[in-house]
């Protein structure tokens, strides 16, 4: 599935495409004009209000037929149904920037109450999300965000301090609190990427990590056989290596599946952010004790619930209101209308059979 | 080890027969140096790089690039290029991990053999088009890549195989020694023994080299090209369907996008192991010596910490140098051999 890779490559399209459109760009540029709705709060949250039953919520994720979409969608259909709304799922084929334009625009006639969304493109669906607003639907966009002003909230799977904070937490407690740890990254210029590891380095300044230190960084490239080579690598250089923290799914999987088969298992070890099923064999094969990532099924149960908040009116996305999100509790909205689902799920021996994507 | 008659056993073409021999062998001693300056400089630098544990590495991560990059020899010595090899690698590698996770008591043999038929049989596709319809291979193999991607990427759907969807004794093929020896390099050096002595003492191995050096004039002679050529780009696509098994039984983790890209890797290895881009010489042991180069280069490169942002440069770099110190080896022994043809004539 390798999440993070396809967020890669459509952050470097996306790049792409903007540093076209700012080179040439004469008719893109016309539409982002034309709509300043803005995501200011209209009228008055009621945080008291019901949430209305039989609301039509539809999923629109960045492309159909994607595991980790399938998963979060299927978080999303629990959520409907708690609250006795109608869901249903459309979308693309391919990831392409404008390909959900005609989706939200066919939702938008069909006068949705609530559109769920993962953007493709930060820019290129926002024409499409205010004319749907326009016609009363509520977005709430989910995994990546368009700009705040096209949605009303945007349900944030993480925070980069969280994901720092719970990588460094896991490869403590594994190598005992102290000892040399090494990270295998995707590209050198992957950005999300950079700023963990930057973030990390700031969470290992804490005095209970003082005795842990990063010796090096290397690039697998998300590629399986680059992975293989830059771990096999970190393991030569560095012969009191004591752990490796790999926040990439290719990665982490490439460096487990390396070390399974190696003299180093169970004297190295290894965490990351990955898919259970990526990794449970080497879960159970005692390689990895320890791994994370945030569950996509609460992600888009989360983003249901705001929808519904939105709809009933109970929030309208300002700063400060708070929801009630079925069994995951209380939720705050933070600036610009963000909430963050929280820190990353572990995964270890005694939960991973329960989780399937 | 040649069943080449010898036609005459004057002494001209014995010396000529032994030069050749000479010459051949200097091909490949090129990338042997290249290789030990490598090694020898990776090691002074840390001495870890030649445990055990650490040329078993070495020895895994080539396996599938000589796998490649043999059946990518035979094709380029008739004058042709298959670019397409990465997606039958990707396409197999998948249907691979479909068939294992969806009846997990296939026994392995049968899933390198399905693996190695699926491959050919794009192969079949490769050579049709190429031998039948005539057309340079580069086009028509840039068009089976997209072509075969494509396939591999509606049948997936974004899927993902994992490695706890695949049977342990598959698994095992990736890691499991013999000797010491991976089982995975066993069957790459294999295969390159099989497929050099095809090459070298076969009668259709040979005339591959007479088609590579002058099509025409191989045709004139009365050599069926056509189905020559068909048949290097079968014997090509069922080699990388194998490399395709080998793969997910090394990786353990199959989506669509596996093998992307390494097309260029394998044409790489075939160069720098001296097979001539425009046929007619080269040999499956210099492509295969390429491959395990390149990919010390690569293991090299993560052990002496060379900043990342430099790497790809740096591989670059090291491919220039070793075809360079290749070439200059070869102009030194064709030197020595016209000096010694002088001195006998």
């Amino acid at each position: 599935m390798s999440q993070l890779k396809r967020t890669l490559r459509l952050g470097l399209i996306t790049a792409t495409v903007l540093a076209v459109s700012a080179c040439g760009g004469t008719t893109r540029g016309s539409e982002e004009n034309t709509n300043p709705a803005g995501n200011q709060a209209t009228g008055q949250a009621d945080p008291d209000a019901p949430l209305t039953e039989g609301l039509d919520v539809a999923f629109l994720p960045k492309q159909v037929n994607n595991p980790y979409f399938t998963v979060a969608d299927g978080g999303g259909k629990s959520a409907v149904e708690e609250f006795k709304g109608n869901y249903k799922e459309v979308g693309p084929s391919e990831a392409g920037a404008s390909s959900q334009v005609s989706y939200i625009n066919t939702l938008s006639q069909q006068q949705t109450d609530v559109i769920v969304t993962s953007a493709n493109d930060p820019n290129a669906i926002c024409g499409a999300l205010n004319s749907a607003r326009q016609a009363g639907a509520k977005v709430v966009t989910f995994d990546s965000d368009t700009k705040p002003e096209c949605r009303d909230v945007f349900v944030n799977q993480v925070t980069g301090e969280g994901i720092a904070e719970n990588q460094v937490e896991l490869i403590a407690e594994q190598i005992g609190g102290e000892g040399e740890i090494a990270i295998l990254s995707a590209t050198p210029n992957a950005t999300n990427q950079n700023a963990w590891i930057e973030l990390m380095r700031e969470q290992l300044k804490k005095p209970e990590y003082s005795k842990i230190e990063i010796v090096a960084v290397a690039y697998g490239n998300d590629e399986d056989q680059k992975s293989f080579q830059e771990t096999q690598g970190l393991l030569r250089s560095y012969p009191d290596l004591k752990g490796i923290v790999s926040p990439t799914t290719v990665g982490v999987a490439a460096a487990a599946r390396y070390l399974s088969g190696s003299e180093y298992k169970g004297k190295v070890a290894l965490t990351g952010l990955g898919t259970p099923n990526q990794m449970r064999e080497f879960v159970k094969d005692g390689t990895v004790e320890a791994f994370a990532l945030w569950n996509p099924a609460d992600l888009g149960y989360l983003a249901a619930y705001a929808g519904a908040a939105l709809a009933s009116g109970q929030i309208t996305g300002a700063q400060g209101e708070k929801l009630e999100a079925g069994k995951l509790g209380e939720y705050t909205i933070g600036e610009d209308g963000v909430i963050v689902l929280g820190p990353p799920a572990v995964f270890d021996q005694a939960n991973i059979d329960q989780f399937d994507f | 080890m040649s069943t080449r008659p010898a036609v005459s056993t004057a002494p001209p073409a014995l010396s000529r027969a032994r030069s050749v021999h000479q010459l051949w062998l200097a091909r490949e001693f090129g990338i042997v140096v290249a290789l030990g300056l490598l090694v020898l400089v990776t090691t002074l630098d840390n001495p870890a790089f030649l445990s055990p544990q650490s040329l078993r590495d070495l020895l895994l991560g080539a396996a599938i690039l000589v796998v490649l990059a043999v059946g990518q020899t035979v094709v380029i010595i008739s004058r042709n290029i298959d670019l397409s090899v990465g997606a039958v690698l990707g396409l197999v590698a998948f249907a691979t991990g479909k068939l294992l996770s969806s009846a997990p008591g296939t026994p392995t043999v049968v899933a390198v053999l399905a693996g190695i038929g699926l491959g050919a049989v794009c192969g079949v596709v490769n050579g049709v088009l190429v031998a039948a319809a005539r057309v340079p291979a580069l086009v028509i193999t840039l068009g089976t890549l997209y072509a075969f991607r494509g396939i591999d990427h509606s049948w997936a759907q974004g899927r993902q195989i994992n490695a706890s969807d695949l049977p342990r004794s598959f698994l095992g093929l990736g890691t499991a020694t013999v000797l010491g020896v991976p089982v995975l390099a066993v069957i790459a050096v294999v295969v390159m023994l099989v497929v050099g002595f095809y090459l070298r003492s076969y009668r259709s191995g040979r005339e591959l080299y007479a088609i590579g050096s002058e099509p025409a004039a191989a045709r004139l002679a009365g050599i069926p090209v056509g189905r020559r050529v068909f048949t290097s780009f079968v014997l090509c696509g069922a080699l990388a369907g194998l490399a395709g098994v080998l793969y997910a039984a090394r990786f353990g983790t199959v989506d669509a996008t596996v093998g992307t890209g390494i097309e260029l890797q394998v044409v790489a290895a075939a160069v720098v192991g001296g097979v001539a881009i425009f046929g007619g010489s080269g040999s499956v042991h210099g492509a295969a010596l390429g491959a395990l180069l390149l990919t010390t280069i690569g293991s090299s490169l993560a052990v002496l910490r060379i900043n990342p942002f430099w790497q790809q440069a740096v591989v670059g770099g090291l491919i220039l140098a070793a075809i360079g110190l290749d070439r200059l080896l070869a102009v030194r022994a064709a030197n020595r051999l016209r000096g010694r043809s002088s001195h006998g004539g």
